[in-house]
């Protein structure tokens, strides 16, 4: 028979990762329930998935290629750009997600038990729909530059899976605080915009000097954007900094587990 | 609990739930803590004054301003044995839903420890995690795994949740377009086919008319005779004396009665008349607090103190309030509810009703309602009171006063009827028609 104690519980916990497979299902329906939800009562309907990234692209072409003569290699800029575009946004659209999503469920928060943790997982776990979608935009450009990707394709989603981890890590450090402090709420598009110049969106890591490759590897979104253009575009990719990289994205996830579970106790009593 | 060789499956040792005052975050939030205590820190130091259940409690990491500290519920032990359906009862601010929710491991206890056998399911709420875009159907398999259901077992039990929900052709239809009734129904639904081994419940059955309240109830009958064990929060005591074995009435974080349900109950409605603490320092209010009602009188015409009043006499009740802090002090809704001591509602007044407006509010003063030839059979009736402002609950408790009413002569011809045959008088003349033919059906 299962037996649940309920004890004060206190200092540092261990990750409650079983508990969280035990709740699949409820993350799965949750995950589920944003898809379904997120585009009702629009016009436009799924659509709107591939018109962001497209005018994004269409933006970025011109302002920061055409006018301010953003170098892209041998690679035509909007391809270069598109290729940034898609796994940022997945990126900053899961970790904006999930650093609400606490606040946004604290009708479930104050009313059923479950492994909290479940709820900004599943926030990350919606945007691969959106992704899966706005890469036929992606297919369909190359096809119209006629760019044959390599075998590194396979690749791919190894990076995407490394934008999830530091969503992930991000939205639970943030969700966590915004339980208490709102304004977390405001900081996020600063967040959201600062980040995205950190990263080589619109512009190829070349421009940044050598001296400050290290630095700049520690933001592990370098990693996701360059490895995603090497797989399908075949760019060059530095070995250093992924591994910085793939080091700084377990240090944010690893740490945002253990800060969630730590202030996990007390959601109920602050949302 | 009430003995037996059954084996426990709720075993509650020593439990007890502290939060800082005037604030709900509990206490391991230390540097939170500190950065709100100096804020907030005056007001919550006049608030602390009125609680005498309050202690001072000194900072040990140093700061030196002293917190202040309240038990929701303090050392609570009980035990409950396979298939006991417990009634939990207890005046509001009590640790009633404190007790549920630490329980449904919602919120975590500051001390104590409860250990449960068997799969435990908790209704807070019904319709938790409903999402008004989401059709029907969706609803159904997002709440029932919400509740801790297993997709093969919702879909084992779907048509029988829908046909309990009585919403086959609203299957697929968003719940944003149900009616309220529909809304509640299927919510139910859902919740009613969980299948834990223990069941906690808040009043979950405060929802929906009568007929609906009693289809709930018997399903919870249906329950308790499958073995099930239940631990029932309700103000409802009718519900509590007819489903319970056995109830637990807690005061102020504290459990004072243990034992079987009739007696919770007696023990509960006993509690209510007992005056020691004085309107002024109870701590069992809600609302913003910016108006505080202080004091409740019952006056005869001339403005004399009544302490009992015979029916059929017009009386005037004064809310005496302060008011405080910055808040608009205009439209201002001052409202009373007179209620049964089993808590059943007889009749409100107050002033958004008859279309009053007090303009700007004094700092001090008393709200006047005058009850017009009272209409009440003798009893000892409950009155709650509220205070509003727009939408917003400045003050409000809900045994707030006691007001005995005394035979008088209500109908004008010496005649009293006895309260067994409805609480309330009204009034009504009689004739006798002789040549009117009866209906013809």
């Amino acid at each position: 028979m299962e037996k649940v104690v309920i004890e004060p519980s206190s200092g540092w916990i261990r990750l409650k990762l079983r508990e969280l497979l035990a709740y699949r299902e409820l993350l799965y329906f949750l995950a589920w329930r944003d898809i379904k939800v997120r585009y009702k009562q629009t016009a436009l309907g799924v659509l709107w998935i591939l018109v962001q990234p497209f005018a994004a692209m269409v933006i970025f072409t011109f302002v920061f290629h055409r006018f301010a003569k953003i170098p892209s290699g041998d690679v035509p800029y909007p391809l270069f750009a598109l290729c940034g575009i898609l796994p940022w946004n997945y990126f900053s659209g899961s970790m904006n997600r999930a650093t609400g999503s606490l606040v946004g469920s604290s009708h479930l928060i104050t009313k059923v038990y479950f492994p909290r943790v479940v709820i900004p997982v599943s926030s990350v776990l919606t945007g691969w729909v959106d992704f899966g979608i706005a890469s036929l935009l992606l297919a369909g450009l190359m096809v119209y530059y006629r760019v044959i990707p390599g075998g590194g394709l396979v690749l791919a989603p190894l990076f995407l899976l490394m934008a999830m981890m530091v969503a992930l890590g991000v939205g639970l450090w943030l969700s966590a605080l915004n339980v208490q402090y709102r304004d977390v709420g405001y900081l996020m598009p600063f967040l959201s915009q600062a980040w995205m110049f950190l990263t080589p969106v619109i512009y190829p890591t070349q421009l940044i000097p050598e001296s400050l490759r290290w630095v700049y590897g520690l933001n592990p979104m370098v990693a996701v954007v360059e490895g995603f253009r090497w797989a399908v575009l075949g760019t060059p990719l530095e070995m250093g900094s992924l591994w910085a990289s793939l080091v700084a994205a377990f240090l944010i996830l690893f740490s945002g587990l253990l800060f969630f579970q730590r202030m996990e106790r007390g959601f109920a009593d602050v949302i | 609990m009430m003995g037996g060789d059954r084996e426990t499956v709720i075993r509650v040792e020593g439990l007890g739930k502290r939060y800082r005052l005037g604030q709900r975050e509990p206490i391991y939030y230390r540097t939170l803590r500190d950065s709100i205590a100096r804020h907030l820190g005056r007001g919550l130091r006049k608030a602390a004054r009125l609680s005498p259940l309050v202690k001072k409690h000194q900072d040990d990491h140093g700061g030196g301003d002293g917190q202040r500290w309240i038990w929701a519920l303090k050392d609570v032990s009980f035990e409950v044995k396979k298939g006991e359906v417990v009634g939990i009862i207890g005046r509001n601010g009590a640790g009633k839903s404190t007790l549920l929710k630490i329980l449904s491991r919602i919120t975590e206890p500051t001390e104590g420890r409860v250990e449960m056998h068997g799969r435990v399911a908790s209704l807070l709420e019904i319709g938790t995690g409903f999402h008004p875009e989401l059709t029907g159907r969706e609803n159904i398999y997002l709440n029932g795994a919400i509740l801790g259901m297993k997709r093969a077992e919702i879909d084992r039990k779907f048509d029988e949740i829908v046909a309990f929900a009585e919403l086959e052709r609203f299957l697929d239809t968003p719940v944003k377009r149900y009616s309220s009734g529909m809304y509640v129904r299927l919510a139910f639904a859902v919740a009613a086919h969980l299948e834990p081994e223990i069941l906690l419940v808040d009043e979950v059955l405060a929802v929906g008319d009568t007929a609906f309240q009693k289809k709930c109830l018997g399903k919870m009958g249906d329950v308790a005779h499958e073995g099930r064990t239940v631990v029932f929060v309700s103000h409802n005591m009718g519900a509590v004396e007819n489903l319970c074995q056995c109830g637990i009435v807690l005061d102020r974080g504290q459990a004072v009665y243990i034992g079987g349900q009739i007696d919770a109950v007696s023990v509960y409605l006993r509690s209510l008349a007992d005056k020691t603490l004085s309107l002024r320092d109870r701590t069992d209010r809600q609302g913003t607090g910016a108006v505080r009602v202080v004091g409740i009188e019952f006056r005869d015409t001339s403005g004399n103190l009544l302490n009992s009043v015979p029916c059929g006499t017009d009386i005037d009740v004064y809310l005496h309030f302060e008011a405080e802090g910055e808040f608009p002090r205009r439209y201002v809704t001052a409202g009373v509810v007179f209620k049964t001591q089993l808590d059943t509602p007889v009749f409100q007044h107050n002033n958004r009703l008859t279309g009053q407006d007090f303009g700007p509010l004094p700092t001090g003063g008393a709200f006047v309602c005058r009850l017009r030839r009272l209409p009440l059979t003798p009893s000892v009736y409950r009155v709650a009171y509220s205070i509003r402002a727009g939408e917003e609950c400045l003050d409000t408790i809900s045994d707030a006063a006691e007001l005995t009413v005394v035979e008088g002569d209500f109908f004008g011809c010496g005649l009293v009827p006895p309260s067994t045959h409805g609480v309330c008088l009204v009034e009504g003349r009689w004739r006798l028609e002789a040549d009117t033919p009866a209906p013809s059906i």
